[in-house]
């Protein structure tokens, strides 16, 4: 029903006792993630809520409880270390929800992490800078709020927080549902890119459409654009912001910035446009182009059921006539055979 | 964060790297102290370059600051020899005034700050970048034989003129990799082992600077064979200031809009544009597809203001304040996507700030979210001219209708 999290996610929270860790780790509880544990240095062997145990070490946290996702809640100068920590402790899903990271800091996450892989492990990490990962009706682990998703068949990916929150309401409010929704941050260096969420909704039966919601700055969006061509038959739709931003400036992500001319919306759009995905000019027709898109998939998909029930019944009209044949000559046979004895 | 090339030129020689030098003055009173300075080091030859956050100083124009058709001087940057008389004459000349250059815009920057020079002989102009390349998540260095101009120019008409290296994060720059680049750049000699040694030097600087971005172009080799930086450029990562902290002595106010300033102190994240609606989002994604929307909607955005994912009535107040500053706008639109945050929290933050600030243009507000409804009739009894809207669409045709009658 839905990638990377879900109901058997059992969270760690790092930077439980912070005031935005608090705030959030009461918030998934309420909706039903299973948080497991929590890690505040110093605070090891008391409770949060009462009821989920603190660590002073993510290796503990993992070691009692099992945890297998982490979501970060630790400030900028601490999270790289936090979510290396996290996969040192054998967590494989790190969400870092933490903004303003230094971008230097992250380039050595990275590279930790794409070693840890070659090695073997299967780690992954989202963020940082981002809103976190939502399976509606499951599993929610990081910041956005819950009540706007509901539970259904479409993927959505994004660049941005709150952008992401509304193109959910609008999905929502047409009753159209998602499977996951991960918010992949706004920040130069981030540990899950647009083509990596992309190939995971291709490969999730429950997924049928995708929503991408990029910005300007860098090119992870046309590198998504050329895979989806190549390998996805999901309809995808697409929306690109900061068309009227102007070059050179930083529109308060770190990675939103045309740089040298390049990684402006329209350049982005337009290989969007030519890889097949249905890109949106207004971030107000995202859900209502997902709609027709469904609509024209369920036809498709009606006229392929169809199809496929006037073959069978095709085939069962040529097997019953082969049948008739075949008595009628069998007959045929045994008067012969008659006639000759 | 941006900084001068005088001050990047000092950070690079905190790192042993090879600079032109210099120094950097405020005022024309100064000018003979920088020469005898300079003279006292062994200089005997002189440029006046102009300190602004703007590239092509040397193709730019100089207008009269109090009357912008007159033309001062062509160039914003000059190689004077021995002429010191000359060279003070054109420093008076320009100091105080705007220099317009391809990348400054239209409106210039005022030359504040002279970087009086050494004026070097050189046979040969290069190119020397240091970058994330966004596309691995690695630095990536670029080396050119075409120095001196744009890199933008060179990568679409000669690609094969830019030579690449990538750093592997673990390990860092490797010696065979600057020996890549000075073969690549087709060095030999002396130069050539200067070249090592500086581009050595040099990624040590980018690193533990903090940097974005660090670009020596042109980057020469003089007439005795020596490897030196030219010019440089640092771009700061914003989000590394923690960990530098004599970096706000080199932010430079006077290159940003004093409005921006304004903003950064009551924790906005707001850039002024030219536009006619003003606009306030919580996120910054939501802000660029708000600007979008208002430009479908046959409207110009003034601004970019993200408010913070978690907008409150303070912040909506300041923005509303910074916004109102703009001459220009005419009415304008305010996208809250609450979520966690309450409503009708921010709809009285409006209201109270409209009241304060004696609105007289239309306010469209949508705020979408927690008590969304509450804070729409809280909007509308207000008696204020403030349009609550309840989806962006219709946001937008409500910001046609504002414009409209506007007009």
């Amino acid at each position: 029903m839905s990638i990377l999290v879900n109901k058997k996610s059992r969270v760690l929270v790092q930077g439980i006792t912070g005031s935005e860790g608090t705030f959030h780790a009461t918030q998934m509880i309420e909706y039903g993630t299973n948080v497991v544990a929590g890690v505040t240095p110093n605070k090891g062997g008391t409770f949060f809520n009462d009821s989920v145990p603190i660590f002073n070490t993510a290796k503990e946290a993992v070691e009692a409880t099992k945890a297998n996702v982490s979501v970060i809640f630790v400030p900028a100068g601490f999270a790289a270390d936090a979510v290396i920590e996290a996969v040192s402790a054998g967590i494989d899903l790190v969400v870092c929800i933490t903004e303003g990271i230094p971008a230097k800091d992250m380039v050595n996450v990275y590279d930790h992490v794409q070693n840890l892989n070659r090695n073997g492990r299967s780690v992954r990490f989202i963020g940082p800078n981002c809103p976190g990962i939502i399976s509606p009706g499951e599993c929610k682990i990081g910041i956005m709020p819950g009540f706007i998703h509901k539970k259904g068949k479409v993927g959505v990916i994004s660049r941005s927080g709150t952008l992401t929150y509304e193109a959910v309401d609008q999905l929502t409010k047409l009753g159209i549902g998602q499977s996951t929704c991960i918010g992949i941050g706004g920040d130069p260096v981030i540990g899950t890119r647009f083509i990596d969420a992309i190939k995971l909704f291709n490969e999730d039966k429950d997924t049928d459409a995708i929503v991408m919601i990029g910005e300007i700055g860098g090119n992870a969006e046309e590198e998504a654009a050329y895979f989806i061509k190549k390998h996805v038959k999901k309809p995808v739709v697409g929306f690109i912001a900061g068309r009227t931003a102007p070059p050179g400036r930083r529109m308060g992500h770190a990675g939103a910035i045309i740089a040298g001319g390049k990684g402006t919306a329209a350049e982005k759009m337009a290989v969007m446009t030519e890889c097949g995905i249905h890109v949106v000019e207004s971030p107000a027709d995202i859900g209502k182009t997902m709609q027709a898109a469904l609509e024209k998939l369920n036809a498709k998909k009606l006229k392929a059921k169809k199809e496929k029930k006037n073959i069978k019944k095709a085939k069962k009209d040529t097997k019953k006539e082969s049948k008739k044949v075949h008595k009628a000559l069998k007959k045929a046979a045994k008067k012969v055979t008659k006639k000759k004895k | 964060m941006k900084i001068h090339e005088y001050q990047a030129k000092a950070l690079l020689k905190k790192y042993g790297v090879a600079i032109q030098d210099g120094v950097a003055i405020k005022s024309i009173d100064e000018f003979d102290n920088a020469v005898n300075t300079l003279r006292e080091r062994g200089v005997n030859q002189f440029v006046v370059k102009s300190q602004i956050h703007a590239g092509g100083r040397g193709k730019g124009t100089v207008y009269n600051k109090n009357n912008r058709e007159e033309v001062v001087v062509q160039g914003g940057v000059k190689f004077f020899g021995s002429n010191v008389e000359g060279a003070r004459e054109y420093a008076a000349k320009i100091i105080g005034n705007i220099l317009v250059t391809h990348q400054s815009g239209a409106e210039g920057k005022e030359i504040q700050t002279l970087f009086i020079a050494e004026g070097l002989d050189y046979k040969k102009e290069l190119y020397l970048s240091i970058l994330l390349d966004r596309s691995n998540s690695k630095d990536v260095i670029m080396a050119s034989t075409e120095g001196g101009v744009e890199i933008e120019k060179v990568a679409e008409e000669t690609p094969e003129k830019i030579i690449k290296v990538w750093v592997e994060p673990g390990l860092g720059l490797q010696s065979y990799q600057a020996r890549e680049l000075a073969f690549g750049l087709q060095l030999e000699g002396s130069a050539f082992k200067d070249f090592t040694k500086f581009i050595m030097a040099l990624y040590r600087a980018y690193l533990e600077t903090d940097a974005t971005m660090l670009e020596v172009n042109p980057l020469i080799i003089t007439n005795d064979d020596k490897i030196l930086a030219l010019d440089a450029k640092i771009g700061l990562d914003d989000n590394a200031l923690f960990r530098h902290k004599d970096y706000e002595a080199l932010r430079d106010l006077n290159e940003e809009d004093p409005l921006e300033i304004e903003a950064s102190k009551s924790n906005l994240n707001y850039i002024k544009l030219d536009g006619n609606v003003g606009c306030m989002v919580n996120g910054a994604g939501l802000a660029m597809g708000t600007m979008d929307l208002i430009k479908l909607a046959g409207g110009e955005p003034a601004n970019f203001l993200d408010v913070g994912g978690t907008a409150s009535a303070e912040t909506v107040e300041n923005g509303f304040k910074i916004i109102l500053t703009d001459p220009n706008v005419k009415a304008i639109l305010i996208n809250i996507f609450g979520g966690i945050v309450r409503c009708d929290r921010v709809a009285n933050g409006v209201i109270q700030a409209s009241r304060n600030l004696n609105l007289n243009i239309p306010v469209v507000v949508r705020l979408q979210g927690t008590n969304a409804e509450e804070a729409r009739q809280l909007l509308t009894d207000s008696g204020l001219n403030l349009i609550a809207a309840d989806t962006l669409q219709d946001a937008a045709d409500k910001v046609t209708q504002a414009l409209a009658q506007a007009v």
